[in-house]
C-alpha cells in the first residue's frame, strides 16, 4: 500500500476514534438533562466521564493535526470552508470542558444550573454538528476549483446533512447511556440499561434512514459496488448493533458498549471507505474535490510522520487503557465526597 | 475592515487569551511536581497538602489553557488557509507531533494525578505529575519549533508553489525554536514561581498557615529567582539571533533608523515612523546597541531606513512593547532577590513588601506577553519570515463571517477569563485542606 493511502485509512481511524471516545462524553451530556433526578445523580454522571473526557478529546487534536501535516490543502479547504460550523463546534467544545471544571467551585444552584445548560449545548451541538458535517462531506459540498465553499451553513443543512446530524446526536445518546451504565451501579445503573434500550430503536431505524439515504442521493457505494469485498466493512456497524443489543440484554454494559463503539466507528469507517480517495468531495465538480493526489504532504513528510504514529499512537493506547482499567469502578455517592471530584 | 485585518485581530486575541493560562500552566505543574517530590521523600504531609492546594490552582488554570488552545490549532485552516496549504508539510506535522507525543501524554496523565491520590502509591502518583510538568513543556517545544519556522524557515526546498520539507533534523533543530523555547519557558517557570510568591503573600500577610505558606514561599522564591536570571540571559541571546536573521525585527525593536557602527540606544525615544526618525530622544548611551545585538561595540546595526518601507514591521508596537518587556523583566530581577532574601521568615518580612508581592503577581504576565507581542508583531509583514507575507495567507471568507467570530471570542473569552480569575482568586485565598 502507498503512502497516500496508509495515511487515508489512519485519517480515517482517528476520525472514528475520536468519535467512539468523546462520543460517550458528548452522549452522557446529551441525556442528562433527562436523566437525572438530582444534584448527586448530576454529578454521579460527570464524573463517569471525569477521568477520561480530557484524553478522549485530545483525539480531535489529533484528527485535525493529522489533517494538517498529511493532507494541507484538505485542511486548508475543508477547515475554511466549514468555518461556521467549526467555530459553532469549538465554542461548543469550550463550553463543555470548562463546565466540569467550573461546576462545583461555588456553592450556588444558579451556577450549577448555568454550567448544566451549558453542559448540555456543549455537548448536543457538537454531536449533532460533528454528524451535519460529515454527512455533507460523505456527500460531498459545494466547493469550487479554487477550494472556496459555494454556499453557507445553510447550505449545509440539506436533509442528507441533518440526517447525519440526528444520527450522530442518537448513537452518542445511546452510547453514553452505556457508559453511564458501565461506570454506575444500581438504580441508576438499571436506568441506564433501559434509556439505552429505549434509544436502541430509534438509532436503528435512524441507521438502517441514513444507509438508504446514502443509496439514493449520494456517490458512497461506488466504491463498494467496484469491490465487493469492501462489503465486509459494513458488517462492522451491523454486527456492532446486533452486538450492543444482545449484551444489554444480558446486563453487560461494558461489551455492549463496545458494540456501540464498533458500530459509531463502523459508521464512520463506511463513509471515509465510500469517499476514498477523496478527503472532501466536492458535489460541483469531481476535479475540485480534495483527494489524496492533489491534497497531501510530501513523501518525506508522510513516512516521518508515519513513524512518529507507528510509535507513540500505540504508547496512547496502552495509557489511556491502563488509566480505563485504574478508574474502572462504578462511581458511587461516596466518591463524590472525594475532595477532587466534579 | 476586511477579512486579512479582523483574521488577525482574531488570531491575536485568541492566542493572548490562551497565552494568559499557558505559562502559569508550564510553570506550576513543575512546582507542584517539586513539592510532591519532596512529600514522597521526607513523608512531610505539609508537601502533600502543598501539592494539592497549589494543583487544584493549577487545575482551574489549566481547563481553559486547553479549551483556548484547541481553537489556535483549527484557526490556521479556517482563516489562514492559504498559509496551511502552503506550510503544512512542515509546520502542519510539528503541530501533528505536539499532540500525538505531548498533549495526550499531559491530558491523560493529570486526569490520573487528580482522581488517583487514593488509587495509585505515592511514587507512582507523584510520577504522574511529572509526567504533566514533562508533557506540558515538552508541548512548549513543539509549538515553538513550529513558531521557529515561521521566524527563521530552515530545511524547506519552494517547489510545487508551496514550501516542502527537505530536512526534518533541521527543522527540529532550528537554534531560533530552540531559544525561543529556552526564553518561553524559563520565563513562564519564573512567572510560577512569582505567582507562589504572591499567593503565599496573601496568607502570610494574614499569618494564617504560616508553616505552609512559608514553604510554599520558599519555592516559589528559588524558582522566581533562578528563572528571572536565566530568562533574561537566554533573552540575551535571542536577541543576538534576532540581529543575526531579522534584523528589520531588531531595527524596530530599538526604533534605530540609521545604519551605523558603535550604535547607540537612548534611554527614552519615541517612534516617529511617519518621519523615518524618532520625535524624541533622550540619554544616549553610545555603542551598546552594537554591543547588546552583537556583542561587539563597532559592529555595524542596519537601520529600518535600509528596509524597503513595505518589509518593516509596525515600529511603535514593537518598541514599546520590547521596551515594556525589558522593563518589567527587569523589576522582577529586584522583586526575585527580596523575596529570595525574604524565603526563610517570610511571614516577618514588612506588610508591605508582602503587599508588593502580591501586587506584583501581574508583572510576570505582562512581561511575557509583550515579549510575544514583540516575536510576532515584530515578525510582520510575514507570516513565514521572507517567504510568505501575512497579507497573502488569509483565507478567502465573507467579512460577515469572521466579524461573528470575532465579536463571539470576545465575548466567550472575556467571559472565561473573568470567570477563572474570580475562580483562582477565591481558591488562592482560601486556607488549604
Amino acid at each position: 500500500m502507498d503512502l497516500g493511502t496508509t495515511w487515508f485509512i489512519l485519517w480515517g481511524v482517528l476520525w472514528a476514534i475520536y468519535f467512539v471516545l468523546d462520543g460517550f462524553d458528548f452522549g452522557i451530556g446529551i441525556i442528562r438533562p433527562f436523566f437525572s433526578k438530582s444534584d448527586v445523580e448530576t454529578r454521579i454522571m460527570y464524573n463517569a466521564m471525569g477521568p477520561f473526557w480530557d484524553g478522549n478529546e485530545v483525539w480531535l487534536i489529533t484528527a485535525g493535526g493529522v489533517t494538517f501535516a498529511a493532507f494541507p490543502k484538505t485542511y486548508a479547504v475543508m477547515f475554511s470552508s466549514l468555518y461556521t460550523p467549526l467555530m459553532l463546534l469549538l465554542f461548543a467544545l469550550i463550553l463543555r470542558g470548562v463546565t466540569l471544571e467550573f461546576r462545583s467551585k461555588v456553592d450556588s444552584e444558579g451556577w450549577r444550573k448555568l454550567w448544566d445548560a451549558c453542559n448540555f449545548l456543549g455537548s448536543f451541538l457538537p454531536a449533532l454538528l460533528l454528524g451535519v458535517a460529515f454527512a455533507n462531506i460523505f456527500k460531498g459540498v459545494p466547493i469550487d476549483g479554487n477550494g472556496i465553499l459555494q454556499g453557507n451553513l445553510l447550505t449545509l443543512l440539506n436533509p442528507y446533512g441533518l440526517a447525519g446530524g440526528l444520527l450522530f446526536v442518537a448513537l452518542f445518546a445511546h452510547h453514553g447511556a452505556l457508559w453511564l451504565a458501565f461506570k454506575s451501579e444500581g438504580d441508576i445503573r438499571a436506568r441506564a440499561l433501559g434509556l439505552a434500550g429505549k434509544l436502541w430503536p430509534v438509532v436503528a431505524v435512524l441507521v438502517v434512514l441514513f444507509l438508504v439515504m446514502s443509496w439514493t442521493m449520494t456517490q458512497l457505494f461506488t466504491n463498494y459496488l467496484v469491490n465487493p469485498i469492501l462489503f465486509a466493512i459494513l458488517l462492522v456497524p451491523v454486527i456492532g448493533l446486533i452486538l450492543t443489543y444482545t449484551y444489554r440484554k444480558q446486563g453487560r454494559p461494558l461489551a455492549s458498549w463496545v458494540g456501540s463503539a464498533l458500530l459509531i466507528g463502523g459508521a464512520a469507517l463506511f463513509g471515509v471507505v465510500g469517499i476514498f480517495p477523496a478527503l472532501l468531495p466536492s458535489s460541483l465538480n469531481p476535479a475540485y474535490s480534495m483527494t489524496i493526489e492533489n491534497s497531501s504532504s510530501t513523501p518525506l513528510t508522510l513516512s516521518i510522520m508515519l513513524g512518529v504514529a507507528l510509535v507513540f499512537v500505540p504508547i496512547v493506547i496502552i495509557y489511556q487503557v491502563w488509566t480505563l482499567h485504574t478508574f474502572r469502578h462504578p462511581v458511587t455517592k461516596e466518591d463524590l465526597e472525594y475532595e477532587e471530584a466534579y | 475592515m476586511d477579512v486579512l485585518m479582523l483574521s488577525r485581530l482574531q488570531f491575536a486575541f485568541a492566542t493572548f487569551i490562551h497565552f494568559i493560562f499557558v505559562p502559569l500552566t508550564l510553570g506550576l505543574s513543575l512546582i507542584v511536581a517539586v513539592m510532591e517530590t519532596k512529600y514522597v521523600r521526607t513523608g512531610d504531609e505539609t508537601y502533600k497538602r502543598m501539592a494539592k492546594f497549589w494543583g487544584k490552582l493549577f487545575l482551574i488554570n489549566f481547563a481553559l489553557g486547553v479549551v483556548t488552545g484547541i481553537t489556535l490549532e483549527f484557526q490556521f485552516g479556517t482563516n489562514w488557509s492559504r498559509y496551511s496549504e502552503f506550510v503544512g508539510d512542515i509546520f502542519g506535522s510539528l503541530l501533528a507531533i505536539e499532540a500525538t507525543a505531548a498533549f495526550f501524554l499531559e491530558s491523560t496523565f493529570i486526569a490520573v494525578w487528580v482522581f488517583g491520590w487514593e488509587k495509585l502509591s505515592p511514587k507512582l502518583h507523584a510520577v504522574c505529575i511529572w509526567l504533566v510538568a514533562f508533557a506540558a513543556n515538552l508541548s512548549a517545544l513543539w509549538i515553538l519549533l513550529a513558531n521557529g519556522f515561521m521566524q527563521h524557515p530552515v530545511g524547506y526546498v519552494i517547489r510545487n508553489g508551496r514550501a516542502e520539507l527537505s530536512s526534518f533534523l533541521e527543522v527540529v533543530t532550528n537554534p531560533y525554536g530552540w531559544n525561543e523555547f529556552f526564553h518561553t519557558v524559563t520565563g513562564a517557570w519564573a512567572l510560577g514561581g512569582f505567582f507562589v510568591v504572591g499567593v503565599s503573600s496573601i496568607h502570610l500577610l494574614r499569618k494564617s498557615n504560616v508553616d505552609f505558606f512559608t514553604k510554599s514561599f520558599r519555592v516559589g522564591a528559588a524558582f522566581a529567582l533562578i528563572f528571572s536570571i536565566v530568562v533574561a540571559l537566554v533573552g540575551h541571546r535571542q536577541g543576538n539571533i534576532v540581529a543575526e536573521v531579522q534584523p528589520a525585527k531588531l531595527a524596530a525593536m530599538e526604533s534605530h533608523w540609521e545604519t551605523q557602527k558603535n550604535a547607540p540606544m537612548y534611554l527614552l525615544a519615541v517612534p516617529d515612523p511617519a518621519n523615518e526618525g524618532n520625535s524624541i530622544q533622550i540619554g544616549r548611551i553610545p555603542s551598546i546597541l552594537s554591543l547588546m545585538a552583537f556583542n561587539d561595540p563597532s559592529a555595524e546595526v542596519k537601520g529600518l531606513k535600509d528596509f524597503p518601507k513595505e518589509d518593516r514591521p509596525p515600529v511603535t508596537l514593537t518598541f514599546s512593547a520590547f521596551r515594556l518587556m525589558v522593563g518589567l523583566g527587569t523589576l522582577m530581577l529586584v522583586l526575585a532577590v527580596l523575596a529570595f532574601i525574604a524565603r526563610h521568615h517570610p511571614a516577618e518580612s514588612s506588610p508591605k513588601l508582602l503587599k508588593a508581592f502580591i501586587w506584583t503577581i501581574p508583572v510576570p504576565y505582562i512581561a511575557l506577553q509583550a515579549g510575544w507581542a514583540v516575536a510576532e508583531v515584530g515578525r510582520q509583514p510575514w507570516i513565514v519570515y521572507g517567504i510568505m507575507r501575512t497579507r497573502d495567507a488569509v483565507s478567502t471568507l465573507a467579512v460577515e463571517q469572521v466579524a461573528i467570530s470575532l465579536v463571539a471570542f470576545f465575548v466567550v473569552y472575556i467571559l472565561l477569563a473573568a470567570l477563572d480569575i474570580f475562580l483562582l482568586a477565591k481558591y488562592a485565598r482560601k486556607d488549604p485542606a
